[in-house]
């Protein structure tokens, strides 16, 4: 499956380029409004992008009697991205989603770089979200950890269903003449190709931790870069920065991606599944 | 909304700006106002600008070099290629009774156009210097200043402002004419409300500007 990055696309103003995905993610809800943050809110840097939005949202009320409701005339599977404060905020909204048939997944984002991170473990918050929801569950997690296959297996023996891989990490832009920092909240998520090579370690890593399906993303900007998270163990990649330049990706990015997989002898990109991990299947199987 | 590949016709400079012409393709102009998202070579993310001139088959904007995107917009030559995406946001309301244009630097881009839809209406520009002023050729019936004169001490009563300019300007246009018209400015990523890097607070609300704006009317 093809997939925008949670906070990448909004739905209602662009719903053509949502209709190209196999499942849109929404931005990140949290049980209370949201403004965001401060402007300047984006920088472009010399390899990627840095953001600082501060998770801006209408709150789980709105969102489930406004914009819910406009979502669903899409027809795309919608995917809720959930984030909060504290371990609570996550099994809240997960309760609350899942009486509603049209979302097919809930994506916890555990690990937004650009608001005060929750103080309990990414697995404590599966855990509380997988006692709340019957939906499948997406841990969204950060690469920039010591460890991310322990993270990964904890996730999964909370009762995560997949992984979300990457999300930015912490990046600081300098304004070249006064040397302050360029975006209102000083420091942001760094996204772009700048993180592919991060984010495919992430995806080799987590998969040969957990096996879990993961949706793969970071810096994908071509078929060929969705074909080497696939080859990394990722069932699903997703686009984000990408679509900032060019909201005709999808559709082009799905059409290399097929390209990139024939010309390497594979009849559809799905058998390029983990191929980068050949020596240990091989292993296995013997 | 529309993304195609066009090709550049010319590129001359403007005083300090750059006027880069490309033709049109299958790309609709607009409304005065509104934008075009234009790929910036070398970089990862496009560039906002408004429309500066429509003349049949192009596309003109005015851009001033002022980072590696837009120098790198300026230093494109006849036949280079880029992907232009548009048009983008909420354009000027030119149903206006005595229209007044109020542009101030490289914030007169959209005013060419915008002039030429309202059939050469007034208008008070502002700049920095002599230099930066030879822009203001591109708009008809305009009374040009120069720091330290403001643009805003040359403004009369009783029109319908249309205004475009940096920030500082534009609030004194407002404080003048609270029923202005009003283009604002922000970095953006997308262009097209995915990213919502362009909010800007305005009347204590924050706005995304590509969706919202970037012409706003006052609150």
């Amino acid at each position: 499956m093809l997939l925008n990055a949670s906070g990448c696309l909004d739905a209602l103003a662009a719903p053509d380029v949502a209709r190209a995905l196999d499942a849109f993610v929404t931005k990140t809800v949290t049980p209370l409004p949201r403004d965001g943050n401060t402007p300047v809110r984006i920088a472009e840097t010399d390899v990627g992008m840095l953001n600082s939005i501060g998770l801006a949202n209408p709150g789980i009320d709105r969102f489930l009697t406004r914009y819910l409701p406009q979502l669903e005339l899409l027809g795309v599977p919608l995917w809720v991205s959930v984030g909060g404060f504290e371990t609570n905020d996550y099994a809240e909204i997960s309760s609350r989603l899942d009486d509603y048939s049209t979302v097919t997944a809930i994506e916890l984002n555990v690990s937004c770089p650009n608001v005060e991170a929750p103080a309990e473990s990414a697995a404590q918050i599966v855990a509380a979200a997988r006692l709340a929801t019957r939906k499948p569950l997406w841990a969204k997690l950060s690469p920039a950890v010591p460890d991310i296959a322990e993270v990964a297996r904890a996730a999964q023996a909370a009762g995560a269903d997949g992984l979300s891989l990457v999300n930015t990490i912490r990046g600081l832009k300098l304004d070249e003449r006064t040397l302050r920092p360029v975006l209102g909240p000083g420091q942001g998520g760094l996204s772009g190709p700048a993180l592919k090579p991060i984010a495919l370690a992430a995806v080799a890593t987590c998969y040969r931790a957990t096996e879990l399906p993961i949706v793969g993303m970071g810096g994908i900007r071509n078929g060929l870069d969705a074909l080497e998270f696939v080859a990394a163990g990722a069932q699903h990649v997703a686009v984000g920065t990408t679509l900032f330049a060019d909201p005709d990706a999808p559709a082009r990015i799905r059409m290399e991606l097929h390209a990139a997989a024939r010309q390497r002898g594979w009849n559809t990109y799905e058998d390029a599944y983990a191929a980068a991990h050949e020596e240990l299947l091989s292993l296995r199987t013997t | 909304m529309r993304r195609e590949r066009l090709s550049v016709l010319a590129n001359g400079a403007v005083g300090p700006y750059t006027l880069l012409r490309l033709r049109r393709g299958g790309i609709d102009p607009g409304v005065p106002g509104q934008f075009f998202m234009l790929e910036a070579p070398g970089r990862l993310l496009p560039r906002p600008m408004s429309l500066c001139l429509a003349p049949p088959r192009e596309l003109a904007f005015l851009i001033d070099p002022i980072g590696p995107g837009t120098r790198a917009l300026c230093a494109l030559e006849a036949g280079d290629e880029l992907h232009v995406l548009g048009p983008l946001g909420n354009g000027f309301e030119l149903d206006v009774d005595r229209p007044l244009l109020v542009g101030g630097g490289i914030g007169i881009a959209p005013l060419p156009y915008l002039s030429e839809r309202l059939g050469a209406p007034p208008a008070v520009l502002g700049f920095r210097s002599d230099w930066h002023a030879e822009a203001a050729a591109l708009v008809p019936s305009a009374q040009v200043c120069v720091e330290p004169t403001l643009v805003t001490e040359l403004i009369p009563k009783g029109l319908d402002v249309l205004a475009c300019g940096p920030e500082a300007m534009l609030a004194a246009v407002r404080a003048l004419a609270p029923d202005a018209q009003v283009a604002w400015e922000a970095p953006m990523a997308c262009g097209y409300g995915a990213c919502y890097g362009c909010a800007v607070e305005l009347d204590g609300r924050l706005k995304r500007l590509c969706v919202e704006g970037p012409v706003l009317r006052a609150a």
